[in-house]
């Protein structure tokens, strides 16, 4: 029997925070794996007609993850990812960004802080993300960008793709 | 002068303007009788709101009440969608991926 998906997102915009709950149907090994390893990542962090591509990652306190989102068209914008916690399958922290290819942030987009904890539920992993920005007026900045760059570049291509399926 | 929006309601006095006025339109005076600032200070706060369009004016005999331009606050909510539609997406494509990871296991 397959088991329903839980998907929860609110908005606490008094600390301006977003919270996420998603239920994946695997067992936590599996889910933690596609979360951290770059192979994986890149099948599916970005939305369909883009793609994601590793240039390098090294998942650990510090370390970092640098890829490129690449559009259908070839055009590309790359991304940094700081990590800041990681705590073996239980959870781990970092700080988003834009930057060039050679990894030099850029200030295009407020940074947000990513916080994901994976719980197990024996043959299914419940992941609770939390998103927050340091700085406070950073979820207004970010809304007031209208997500144009960054995670919602594709998605009108997106839907088109998704409705042609 | 155009103001951002979001600029607008990141001030805890301002938020809480938008808050009283999504229940019922209110004069000036009403809205300033819930707060500690100065009358003066609410005003300033009003004339910002308004000069993103958040909110407008409307004269009723002799007062003058303000009400929330509706429209303008579904722009937060809107992206807000977008988001949540940009993961909603994200990891249904990570649904298939574990899928396909779990049969490659077997």
């Amino acid at each position: 029997m397959k088991k329903s998906i839980l998907f929860n997102f609110t908005v606490d915009k008094q600390n301006k925070k977003i919270k996420v709950e998603r239920s994946f149907n695997a067992p936590l090994d599996l889910v933690w794996k596609a979360w951290t390893e770059s192979e994986v990542l890149d099948q599916w962090w970005a939305p369909k007609p883009w793609r994601a591509e590793t240039k390098s990652m090294d998942f650990k306190e510090g370390g970092q993850w640098h890829y490129a989102m690449i559009g259908p068209d070839g055009e590309k914008q790359w991304c940094l990812h700081d990590f800041k916690s990681v705590e073996s399958k239980k959870s781990f922290s970092g700080l988003d960004a834009f930057c060039d290819k050679h990894a030099n942030i850029n200030n295009t987009k407020p940074r947000a802080f990513w916080n994901n904890v994976f719980n197990d539920h024996s043959n299914s992993t419940i992941v609770n993300i939390e998103i927050s920005f340091d700085e406070p007026e950073n979820l207004e900045t970010i809304i007031a960008m209208g997500f144009k760059e960054g995670f919602a570049m594709g998605l009108e291509n997106l839907d088109h793709y998704l409705s042609s399926h | 002068m155009r103001r951002d929006i979001f600029q607008a309601i990141a001030d805890p006095t301002r938020r809480g303007i938008v808050m009283l006025l999504a229940a019922h339109n209110m004069t000036p005076n009403a809205i300033a009788a819930h707060f500690d600032s100065s009358r003066q200070a609410v005003s300033k706060h009003i004339k910002i709101l308004m000069e993103c369009d958040l909110l407008h004016q409307q004269q009723q005999g002799r007062e003058i009440y303000y009400h929330l331009n509706a429209k303008k606050m579904q722009e937060v909510e809107k992206w807000l969608e977008q988001f949540k539609s940009l993961l909603a997406k994200r990891f249904n494509q990570l649904d298939e991926v574990l899928t396909q990871l779990k049969s490659n296991e077997k």
